[in-house]
C-alpha cells in the first residue's frame, strides 16, 4: 500500500529535484496557508541549490579527473580500461543530470560502483588470473621480458666510448644527461626510456650541464642517492641489442651490453658461448633440451593447468587435500563448539531467579570486543610449549607441544576459536530463546514432559529455525577463518612431505595468502587465483545446499 | 523518534525485559515458581534446593568468566611486567610497570604511535563512508519501488556470501596497475585500501539498514514530501536522524571489522610508517616472539582498549544489530 503511494507521488512530481519550484499546481486555499507554504518551498528551495552546486562541483571533479585518467592511461596505452573509466563516467554523469525515473539509481550508484570494482571485478579477475601462469618472474608481456633480459647480465664493452654525464632530477625520477662522443649533441633517458635527443640543453663547453624542465643534482645529493644513480641503466636506442650507459661515478657513463643477444627474426636469444634459448610455449625462453632457462618469463593464458597442478603435483595435491578436509573439519568443528558453548551459557543465564546476570553477561561476551588478529596472537603467547603460561604455571613446567604437534596444534586451533566464537553464540541463543513464546513451553510441560525433553523436542527445533541461517554464516565465515590460523600458528607445523609452506593447521585460505604471498620460494598468483575460486565454489554450493535444507526447516515448523 | 526507539528495543536482546519466560532445563522444576518468580521470597531457604535451582548456574557462569578473561588479565599483567619476555610474564601482576607503555613509543622501527592513528583514520574513514554509503543504498531499496530492485537485494545477499579477502591477489594486481595511472591509489596508500574496504560497503549492512529503514513509516517521507521537502532533504534532514541507531551499529561493526583485517592491509600497506595495528604488531610479535612479548602486550592493551570500551557501551545496540537477522 505504501509503495504505491510513493510512486503516485513520485509521478505528480516530474521535477522531483529540480531546483527551487515555485508552487503552481496547488489548489488554491487559504492565502495564510499559501504563503507559508510558499516560505517553506523557498527555503527548501535554498537548500535544493546548495544541493544543486554540491551536485556541479562533484560532478565536474569527477570528469576532471575522468579527463586526466583518460589522458595519462592513454600514454600507458591502457585501452580496455579507458573504455571502462569513459563508460562509468558517463553513466555517472547520465545518472545525476537527468530526472525522476531515474532516482533509485542516483541513491544506488555510489555503493554500486564501489561493489562493482572492488568486490565483482577482482572476483572475476580472480578467475582470469587461474587461468594464466601470473607469478613472480612471469608478471609482465613478452616484450617487457625481452627487453629486461637484455638488460641483465650487461658487461662493459672494452672499447666502449666515455661518455660525460650530469644526473638530473625531474619529479623523483632520476635521468641521465648526456653528450653524445661523437657529435656533441645533448641526449637524455632513463631506465626503462632510451636516450633521446633533448634540444635548449646548456652546455658548459663540450658537456650539457642542464636541460629546461629537469634539475641537475649537486655533488652532495649525487653521494645521498648513490645506489639509484649507479643502478641506472639507460638503453642506448630502442634496440636492446645496442646496449646500455651505466655510470659507477655519475660524471662518465660507458655502454654495457648483455652477452645475451636477441635476434628478432628467429625470436631467439644467443648468449656468447653460442647457447640458443628459444621460446618454449610456457611463457620462458629455454634451451631446446629444457636444461636451462631465461629469467624473467612474461604471462600467458594456460588454461586449466594451474588446476590440474594443485590435484596432480605431487608437491601439492597430497597437502592440498588434507587442507581442505582440514578445513571443512576445522570450519564444523568450530559451529558445533561455539553453538553448544553459547547455547549451553545462554540456557544456563537465561533464569529468571540469577543473581548477577548482568554481570555475568557482559564478562563472557568480553573475548568478543577484544580484538581478533589480537587474541591469536595472545593465545600463541599462553600456548607456547617453553615459556608459555599454560605449560609453565598449569602444567607444571611440563613441554606439551600445543602448537608443534599437528594434532594438538589443531586441537589448540578449535579451542582458541571456541574462545573467540562462543560469545557471538551466546548473544544470539540469548536473544532468540527470549523471543521464544511461553505457552508451547508451558503445554509440553503440563503434559509432562522432562525438561529435556522440553528442550530437544522444542526449544532447539523453534530455536534453529531463527537460528539456522546465522550458523551456515557461521560456518562460512570459519571456513575462511584467517586470523585465528594465521596469527596463532601461522598453518604450521609444517608437512613434511613437501617442500612448500603447507602445514597441518593450515585453512585454504591461508594457503592461497602464502602462495601468493609467502616469504622464500616464488609468488604464485595463478595458482593462488585457482585456488581461491575452488574456495568460491566450494563456499557457494555449501551455503546454497544448507540454505535450502533451512528452508525445508522452516517450512516444517 | 518514538517510532525508532520502540523499534531498538524490539531488536534489543532487552537483558532484563524479556527473562519472566521461565526457562533452561531446570526451570520447569517447579511450576509454581513460574508464577512467583518476580518477587524474590525466600522462605524456607534451603541449600539443596537453591543450588538446584540456581546456584548450579552461578558456578557455570565463574568456570565460564575465568575462562573468558583470564587471557585478557593475562596480556595486561605483562603488559605491566618489566621483565620484557614472555618467560618473565608468568608472574601475574608480582610487579607494575609503565615502561613497556613508554617503550613502545620510543621505537622508530616500530612506530607504534603512527599505527594507532593510521588504524584509527582508515578504520573512521572507512566506517563512515560504509555507513553513508549504505544507507543511501537501504534508502532507495526501502523507500522507491523500481524495476531490479527485488534481483538487487538478491544479488547484494549472494555477493556478500563472498569474503572480499579471497580475491586478494587480484586486488592486489588491481592496486598496482592503478598505482601506475594514480600513484595516490596504488600499494602502499591508505586511501587505496580504504577504497577496497568500501567494495564491501553493501552487502549486509544495507540488509541491517534496510531493515530498519523499512520500521520507519511511509507517512513521515510522505508528510514532509506534502510540505514540499525534496527527496534529498528527506533522506539527509528526516530519515538519516530517525534511523540513527542501526547507523551506529553498522558504523561501529564496520570499524571493527576494518581495523581487525589483515589479510588485505598486509599485502597493501608495505611500508611500516603506513601500516596499521593489525599488520605492525604482527610483524612485530613474529620476528622477536619471546623477547618482544612485554611491549607487544602493552600494544595489545592499547590497541584493544579503545574498541572494547565503544563495544561495552554500545552493547545494547550492537547484540540488536547481530540478532536482528535471527529474532523476528
Amino acid at each position: 500500500m505504501a509503495d504505491d503511494d510513493v510512486s503516485t507521488l513520485e509521478a505528480a512530481r516530474p521535477e522531483e529535484d529540480a531546483v527551487a519550484s515555485v508552487p503552481q499546481r496547488r489548489p488554491r486555499g487559504n492565502r495564510n496557508r499559501d504563503t507559508r507554504r510558499t516560505q517553506s518551498r523557498v527555503i527548501a528551495g535554498g537548500s535544493g541549490i546548495g544541493g544543486l552546486i554540491a551536485k556541479i562541483v562533484l560532478l565536474g571533479l569527477l570528469d576532471a579527473i575522468a579527463v586526466w585518467a583518460v589522458f595519462v592511461m592513454a600514454g600507458l596505452s591502457m585501452w580496455i580500461p579507458i573504455s571502462i573509466v569513459v563508460v562509468i563516467t558517463g553513466a555517472i554523469n547520465w545518472i545525476y543530470l537527468g530526472r525522476g525515473k531515474r532516482l533509485p539509481a542516483k541513491y544506488l550508484t555510489p555503493g554500486v560502483i564501489f561493489l562493482l570494482v572492488f568486490q565483482v571485478f577482482v572476483v572475476l579477475y580472480s578467475g582470469y588470473i587461474a587461468f594464466t601462469n601470473y607469478s613472480d618472474g612471469h608478471n609482465g608481456s613478452k616484450a617487457d621480458a625481452i627487453a629486461s633480459i637484455s638488460a641483465n647480465g650487461l658487461k662493459r664493452i672494452p672499447n666502449s666510448p666515455a661518455y660525460p654525464v650530469n644526473i638530473v632530477e625531474r619529479g623523483s625520477q632520476l635521468y641521465l644527461l648526456t653528450t653524445d662522443p661523437k657529435d656533441g649533441a645533448a641526449l637524455l633517458g632513463t631506465t626503462g626510456h632510451p636516450l633521446e635527443v633533448v634540444k635548449n640543453a646548456t652546455f658548459d663547453g663540450d658537456k650539457a650541464v642542464k636541460a629546461p624542465g629537469y634539475r641537475t643534482l649537486n655533488l652532495s645529493e649525487v653521494l645521498t642517492r648513490q645506489d639509484e644513480v649507479t643502478s641506472l641503466s639507460v638503453p642506448v636506442s630502442s634496440d636492446p641489442n645496442k646496449g646500455a650507459l651505466r655510470t659507477d661515478d655519475a660524471s662518465t657513463a660507458y655502454v654495457f651490453k648483455s652477452d645475451l643477444i636477441y635476434s628478432q627474426k628467429d625470436d631467439t636469444f644467443t648468449n656468447a658461448s653460442g647457447t640458443v634459448f628459444v621460446d618454449n610455449g610456457h611463457g620462458e625462453f629455454a634451451t631446446k633440451d629444457g636444461s636451462k632457462a631465461l629469467s624473467p618469463g612474461w604471462k600467458i593464458d594456460v588454461g586449466f593447468a594451474n588446476f590440474a597442478r594443485a590435484f596432480t603435483d605431487p608437491q601439492l595435491a597430497g597437502p592440498l587435500w588434507r587442507v581442505i578436509l582440514w578445513t571443512f573439519a576445522f570450519a564444523i568443528l568450530s559451529v558445533l563448539t561455539t553453538f553448544g558453548l553459547g547455547l549451553f551459557l545462554a540456557m544456563v543465564l537465561n533464569h529468571p531467579k540469577l543473581r548477577g546476570k548482568k554481570v555475568y553477561r557482559v564478562l563472557v561476551i568480553l573475548p568478543y570486543a577484544f580484538p581478533a588478529f589480537l587474541s591469536g596472537l595472545v593465545w600463541a603467547g599462553l600456548m607456547n610449549p617453553e615459556f608459555g603460561f599454560i605449560n609453565q604455571v598449569l602444567f607444571g613446567g611440563a613441554q606439551i607441544p600445543w602448537l608443534t604437534d599437528p594434532w594438538l596444534a589443531r586441537f589448540s586451533v578449535t579451542f582458541v576459536n571456541l574462545w573467540l566464537g562462543y560469545p557471538y553464540m551466546f548473544l544470539v541463543c540469548t536473544g532468540a530463546l527470549q523471543s521464544l513464546p511461553e505457552e508451547v513451553d508451558e503445554a509440553a510441560r503440563v503434559d509432562g514432559a522432562s525438561p529435556w525433553r522440553v528442550f530437544r523436542s522444542i526449544k532447539l527445533p523453534l530455536l534453529l529455525v531463527s537460528v539456522a541461517p546465522l550458523l551456515i554464516a557461521s560456518f562460512a565465515f570459519n571456513f575462511n577463518n584467517f586470523n585465528v590460523i594465521y596469527m596463532l600458528t601461522r598453518g604450521w607445523p609444517r608437512f613434511t612431505d613437501t617442500t612448500l609452506d603447507i602445514g597441518s593447521t593450515d585453512l585454504l585460505i591461508t594457503m592461497v595468502y602464502k602462495i601468493a604471498f609467502g616469504q622464500g620460494g616464488v609468488r604464485d598468483y595463478g595458482l593462488a587465483s585457482a585456488l581461491s575460486i575452488l574456495i568460491f565454489i566450494l563456499v557457494a554450493v555449501i551455503s546454497i545446499i544448507a540454505f535450502r535444507r533451512t528452508k525445508a526447516l522452516e517450512e516444517i515448523n | 523518534m518514538s517510532a525508532a526507539g520502540s523499534v531498538t528495543e524490539g531488536t534489543t536482546v532487552g537483558a532484563d525485559a524479556a527473562t519472566q519466560a521461565p526457562s533452561g532445563p531446570s526451570g520447569g522444576r517447579a511450576p509454581a515458581s513460574a508464577s512467583s518468580s518476580r518477587s524474590p521470597r525466600r522462605a524456607g531457604f534451603r541449600f539443596g534446593r537453591w543450588f538446584g535451582e540456581t546456584g548450579w548456574r552461578h558456578l557455570v557462569a565463574i568456570v565460564m568468566v575465568v575462562f573468558a578473561v583470564f587471557p585478557l588479565l593475562y596480556v595486561l599483567s605483562a603488559s605491566l611486567n618489566p621483565a620484557g619476555s614472555l618467560v618473565g610474564s608468568n608472574d601475574l601482576f608480582q610487579t607494575v610497570n609503565v615502561q613497556n607503555y613508554i617503550a613502545l613509543f620510543q621505537n622508530p622501527d616500530q612506530p607504534f604511535g603512527l599505527w594507532f592513528v593510521n588504524t584509527l583514520v582508515i578504520g573512521t574513514v572507512t566506517a563512515v563512508a560504509t555507513v553513508f554509503l549504505g544507507a543511501l543504498a537501504a534508502y532507495a531499496f526501502s523507500r522507491m519501488r523500481f524495476s531490479g530492485r527485488r534481483i538487487g537485494l538478491l544479488s547484494l545477499m549472494l555477493i556478500q556470501m563472498f569474503p572480499q579477502f579471497l580475491a586478494v591477489v587480484a586486488i592486489f594486481l588491481l592496486l598496482s596497475a592503478l598505482g601506475d595511472v594514480f600513484p595516490v591509489l596504488g600499494l602502499g596508500s591508505q586511501l587505496g585500501l580504504i577504497m577496497v574496504y568500501l567494495g564491501g560497503a553493501l552487502g549486509v549492512n544495507t540488509y541491517l539498514m534496510y531493515g530498519f529503514f523499512n520500521t520507519v513509516p511511509m507517512s513521515i517521507d510522505e508528510a514532509a514530501k506534502i510540505d514540499g521537502a525534496s527527496h534529498a532533504q528527506i533522506f539527509f534532514g528526516i530519515i538519516l536522524r530517525l534511523v540513527a541507531p542501526i547507523l551506529a551499529v553498522v558504523g561501529l561493526l564496520s570499524f571493527i571489522a576494518t581495523t581487525g583485517e589483515y589479510v588485505i592491509a598486509s599485502i597493501v600497506l608495505t611500508d611500516p610508517n603506513t601500516q596499521t595495528l593489525a599488520v605492525g604488531l604482527y610483524l612485530f610479535v613474529s620476528q622477536q616472539f619471546s623477547n618482544n612479548w612485554s611491549i607487544f602486550s602493552a600494544g595489545a592493551v592499547l590497541a584493544a582498549l579503545p574498541v572494547m570500551v565503544v563495544f561495552l557501551l554500545l552493547q545494547k545496540y550492537i547484540v540488536g544489530g547481530l540478532t536482528a537477522g535471527s529474532v523476528k
